[in-house]
């Protein structure tokens, strides 16, 4: 049997790289990615939690299930967002909207 | 070792590995690949767990429906092609600095309380079974009811919101 | 794991890839020769009897044609896409039972690769992922039709996805279960699942249609507008990927058609000979494509909007609706048996209605 703490390190390091992509990529496509790869992490850790704990109680499942929903919800208005950005200004590159900073 | 163990290391690598891709590939199209990827190896990680029902779940969500939209939404923008903004000096390396430290504490703080193998109750096959997934389906409609309920009225607004957002007014061109 | 397990499952997955790379093969020939039927034509009948070396003739060709790749294209994923249109319409015939298990020595072989308790939901899963070889084709080749093609695809194939799915969810209902072997087991004598719910097999069939892009859903290819669609840069073996694919999933979606809805391997005395299995799903199978060669022979393909249209504002709260009625009509089934008959009439009214809703707003933009 895997020890538990592979897994939270598994999924440690995938939520770093992904937090690492939300900060240091320009392109907002890019940034919605690795909010994507976070996650997916926090998954990982939840239905980890779940087998490891007591699997006869399916609260684990339960969350990833409504974390799924909810980062789908997040990816069509934030593609919805892109899209929108990118016909008003012709960019999807961060930095580029500032149009509220001076 | 165990081939549950070999295997473990494998897709554990896999997954950085392809995390990392996405990571330094200039072009969106092969982030987005790479993710898939990732996905995917996620998904055979669920079905390690004993979790079939998450692992198909993820497969159609994440990588049948999430990623195609991003494909989509890339490629019809024209993303890949675009000239990358200017650069700021220091954004790089401080996320460099933050993620490491992230990752640090957080193995940190799961080494630190390394449960004993005793402690881990090891599932019985029945976890496997249907009964699982009935058991799933009757704890998201009894305990979960709400949450369950504010989750559809949440894609219902995103779904409103995506529309409103991308709709042209009538007669209006690029 | 025992060696003559790892042999078994070995067996079952080279019989099961050479059965679909031989259905291929002679599917092409099936349609051109049925095709030329529709058409009084006789269609390929030159090489060898009736023209059954035809697809031998053809291989040969596409395998000594050149392989061009265009200067511009992506060259790895260019490559990849085919592979990943082609893989997909493979393995998800893996979990399909082709028949009831049956003894051979000391042990009991079961006629499918994997029997697993969500084999639906596999079903699901991969029909999501084949979308992403045509994507993929159509942009790696950087040409205006193939990307156009590829987008339509994406478009269509997430769009009917849900459908698909909720069609799914119909069979899941009526077979408590979502392991596929358990699905057919409910179906036994006689009671086939289009019989309680006609809608919802009529709905699962044009789903797959639209999933596999066939006429009169072909909108990815369709040659009048897009030339060729996302494979209009590819030639020679890379081309006969995309077609292998196509109709092995043509092969593969009428065998889920078939076992979701009209009995899959059931028949008589395949209890006795188990091994009859297979060619009551053979049967099954070549009935289902006769009928989507027809389709393809009579109809005219519809535009691409009003596909769109069609799937979202049609298929779509029609499938809810058939779930709903499937749902209600079995909790009312467990009072008395005979409600269970309550489920075809509602859904064939709920049927019926769509088709005069369709019927009157075709009426009304008749001029458009």
């Amino acid at each position: 049997m895997i020890p538990l703490s592979w897994y939270l390190i598994l999924s440690a390091a995938l939520f770093s790289i992904g937090l690492f992509g939300v900060m240091a990529r320009r392109n907002a496509i890019a940034i919605l990615l690795g909010i994507e790869l976070m996650f997916n992490a926090v998954n990982i850790n939840l239905v980890a939690f779940w087998r490891y704990l007591d699997p006869t109680i399916m609260n684990g499942q339960v969350f990833a299930i409504i974390v799924f929903a909810v980062a789908a919800a997040e990816v069509a208005v934030g593609l919805a967002l892109v899209i929108s950005v990118y016909r008003n200004r012709k960019t999807v590159v961060v930095d580029d909207l500032d149009l509220l900073k001076w | 070792m165990s081939p549950e163990l070999i295997l473990f290391l494998v897709l554990s690598l896999v997954a950085i590995a392809a995390a990392i891709g996405m990571l330094i590939s200039p072009n969106p199209v092969y982030s987005a690949l790479f993710l898939v990827i990732n996905f995917s190896t996620v998904a055979v990680f669920y079905l390690i767990l004993g979790a079939p029902f998450i692992a198909m779940a993820q497969i159609t969500i994440y990588a049948g429906a999430i990623m195609v939209l991003f494909l989509f939404v890339i490629m019809l923008l024209g993303a890949e092609k675009l000239a990358p903004g200017k650069v700021l000096p220091y954004q790089k390396p401080l996320a460099i600095g933050l993620a490491i430290v992230l990752m640090v504490e957080s193995v940190y703080a799961v080494l630190a309380r390394n449960p004993s193998d005793a402690e881990i109750i090891v599932p019985t096959e029945a976890a496997n079974s249907i009964d699982a997934m009935r058991d799933l389906g009757i704890m998201l409609f009894s305990d979960y009811l709400l949450p369950f309920e504010v989750t559809s009225i949440l894609l219902l607004v995103a779904m409103i919101g995506a529309i409103v957002l991308t709709k042209r007014a009538k007669g209006e061109q690029e | 794991m025992d060696w003559t397990l790892w042999l078994e499952l070995v067996i079952k997955a080279l019989v099961l890839i050479f059965a679909l790379l031989g259905g291929f093969a002679y599917l092409t020939w099936y349609e051109r020769r049925l095709l030329a039927r529709f058409q009084s034509r006789l269609g390929p009948n030159r090489a060898g009897p009736f023209g059954l070396l035809q697809p031998i003739a053809d291989a040969v060709k596409l395998i000594f044609k050149e392989e061009l790749t265009p200067a511009k294209a992506y060259k790895l994923v260019f490559f990849l896409a085919p592979i990943m249109t082609l893989v997909p319409s493979v393995i998800i015939a893996a979990v399909i039972p082709w028949g009831p298990p049956f003894q051979l020595g000391d042990r009991i072989v079961t006629q499918s690769i994997a029997d697993i308790n969500v084999g639906v939901l596999f079903l699901m899963s991969i029909a999501s992922i084949a979308v992403y070889g045509i994507v993929l084709a159509g942009w790696s080749s950087n040409n205006k039709y193939a990307m156009l093609g590829g987008l339509r695809s994406a478009a269509q194939m997430i769009s009917y996805e849900l459908t698909l799915g909720l069609a799914f969810v119909v069979a899941i209902l009526l077979g408590n279960s979502m392991n596929l072997t358990d699905i057919v087991e409910a179906q036994r004598d006689g009671r086939w699942f289009v019989l309680v719910q006609p809608v919802g097999a009529l709905i699962l069939w044009i789903a797959t249609l639209a999933e596999v892009n066939r006429h009169p859903f072909d909108m990815p290819e369709a040659e009048q507008e897009l030339t060729a669609g996302y494979h209009t840069e590819y030639s020679g073996m890379k081309f006969a990927l995309f077609f292998m694919a196509e109709y092995q999933k043509m092969i593969v979606v009428s065998a889920i058609l078939a076992t979701l809805f009209f009995g899959g391997y059931l028949g008589p005395w395949v209890d006795r000979w188990p091994l009859l299995g297979p060619v009551y799903m053979f049967l099954k199978i070549v009935i289902l494509l006769f009928i989507m060669i027809w389709v393809r022979a009579t109809w005219p393909r519809i535009r691409y909007d009003r596909l769109m249209a069609f799937g979202w504002k049609v298929l779509l709260p029609l499938a809810l609706a058939v779930v709903m009625i499937t749902a209600v009509g079995i909790l009312l089934a467990e009072i008395n048996p005979w409600m269970i008959w309550l489920i075809p009439i509602f859904s064939l009214i709920a049927g019926a209605f769509a088709s005069l809703m369709i019927d009157r707003s075709l009426r009304r933009k008749a001029y458009a």
